[in-house]
């Protein structure tokens, strides 16, 4: 009886010097902390192409970005296929937070005001405890200024807005591949034609694959539920390249689309992408950290 | 009877010898900086790793290359993703020995310390001079070394050559207390 707790004492007692034979490489991995991990960049920047990505900036950044998209290329070269006409969208777009953004834009197309707030709610994550997507919540208004009525006519400024709301739920599968869904709704508080319906509902599909570290191709589609039918609207088509450059994201861009906007792409758009008729375009951006990082 | 109990005693005694002969950190300090002639950047982690063996000097080193944290939060975006690919690599490490550490009479001595330095997936010997300052419940090391972006395949791209520094200095600061299972 003594003689076998006396050998369990000393099997306890012994365990601790198990230990000594232990490298000290296996001790940090066995101490090394949760590792569970936000995955990072799923896409390069705030836009896809024409619509947002997942992506928010980091706390503090304030983001300055030129839209830009010309006319169309099959529109001859007395137009010099498409370069003598051009849009342009300037947008303020400051982080308050990692997640929440908020943002104030203005395009040259029908002289448009926009302002959105962005909130990313969940994040793709690695490690201990694995989370399988990003999702992210959009909501934007835009007002119309272009004043392209009759005096007697003159819309109230509520007649003026549109709303956009979008859910983005994106998944990087690899460093290298990252696809995006996005189902959207946009309402518009007034229409030309009364048989264009006011609310419209739209699915975003979007998908990004790099072909170097800083190079990706790009590709986004929004097929809309139930569009204007008075302008024969068409679903919004976009491929493009992405160039990142330390603080510059460049994105070549080429459309159906004129517009930058949520309301405007993919309510509309009138183009046929494969008619020709394709706007050529860029988006430029530049990140100034205004508030720096604890 | 009297066996039983001078042996556990025994084990008692070689248990607390064990205990004391390790020692580690869980939030050591390491920074890099690199200075150039358009900018200076610098990052810290405060999550470092460390494990030091005082009976034979023996240490080893690990952290996580996403906890280094940047002024520019853009910047560390690119430093993971481009520069050091994180989650291809996630993880430093070192594995070496502080030469002669027994032998360490005075308070603050510089001594040398020598290992395997392995990042971004290449392993590199280093060897540099560490401060040890070595109290009954704390080794504390301290110390700086270079190291070449180069020697571990982290290319820089010829459009920010000029703001990035083609050595970096590596800075550490490791306060070790004993290791307790």
């Amino acid at each position: 009886m003594f003689n076998n707790m006396k050998n369990l004492f000393v099997l306890i007692f012994m365990l601790p010097l198990i230990g000594v034979a232990q490298d000290l490489e296996a001790i940090l991995e066995q101490e090394a902390p949760d590792t569970t991990l936000q995955v990072a960049g799923t896409f390069n920047g705030t836009r896809l192409l024409n619509g947002h990505s997942v992506e928010t900036r980091k706390n503090g950044i304030l983001e300055f970005l030129i839209s830009h998209r010309f006319g169309r290329v099959n529109s001859g070269f007395d137009e010099l296929f498409g370069l003598d006409d051009s849009n342009i969208r300037f947008g303020f777009e400051y982080a308050l937070t990692d997640d929440f953004t908020l943002a104030l834009g203005r395009s040259s197309f029908e002289k448009t005001f926009d302002g959105y707030l962005k909130y990313r709610l969940l994040h793709q994550k690695t490690g201990d405890k694995p989370f399988p997507f990003s999702l992210t919540v959009f909501g934007s208004a835009t007002e119309k200024t272009l004043k392209d009525y009759l005096p007697e006519n003159k819309p109230s400024f509520s007649d003026r807005l549109t709303y956009t709301g979008q859910v983005l739920l994106a998944r990087k599968f690899s460093p290298n591949l990252s696809l995006q869904f996005a189902p959207t709704f946009v309402h518009f508080n007034t229409v030309t034609e009364p048989e264009d319906p006011h609310d419209m509902v739209a699915l975003g599909f979007g998908a990004r694959m790099k072909i170097s570290k800083r190079v990706s191709l790009n590709a986004e589609y929004y097929y809309n539920l139930n569009p204007f039918e008075s302008i024969e609207a068409k679903n919004s088509l976009a491929f493009g390249v992405d160039i990142e450059t330390g603080g510059h994201i460049f994105q070549l861009v080429f459309t159906n689309s004129r517009s930058m906007i949520e309301k405007g792409f993919i309510a509309e758009t009138n183009g046929s992408f494969f008619s020709g008729d394709i706007h050529f375009g860029f988006n430029i951006s530049r990140a100034f950290q205004i508030k720096k990082q604890k | 009877m009297k066996e039983f109990y001078c042996s556990i005693l025994c084990v008692l005694f070689l248990n607390a010898l064990n205990a004391q002969d390790k020692y580690i950190t869980k939030e050591g300090f390491v920074s890099f900086f690199s200075h150039s002639i358009v900018e200076d950047i610098k990052a810290d982690n405060n999550q470092v790793l460390s494990i030091v063996d005082a009976t034979n000097g023996k240490i080893a080193i690990q952290l996580l290359m996403r906890s280094f944290m940047f002024k520019k939060a853009l910047m560390q975006e690119h430093f993971n993703e481009n520069y050091v690919e994180s989650y291809k690599y996630p993880k430093a490490t070192f594995s070496g020995e502080i030469v002669n550490f027994n032998e360490i009479e005075a308070q603050n001595s510089e001594v040398e310390i020598t290992g395997t330095l392995k990042l971004h997936g290449k392993e590199k010997e280093i060897s540099t001079m560490v401060k040890v300052e070595r109290t009954l419940n704390e080794i504390k090391l301290s110390g700086s070394f270079k190291v070449d972006v180069a020697d571990f395949n982290i290319k820089i791209p010829s459009i920010v050559a000029n703001n990035i520094a083609k050595t970096i200095k590596v800075s550490f600061e490791l306060h070790h207390k004993p290791y307790v299972q």
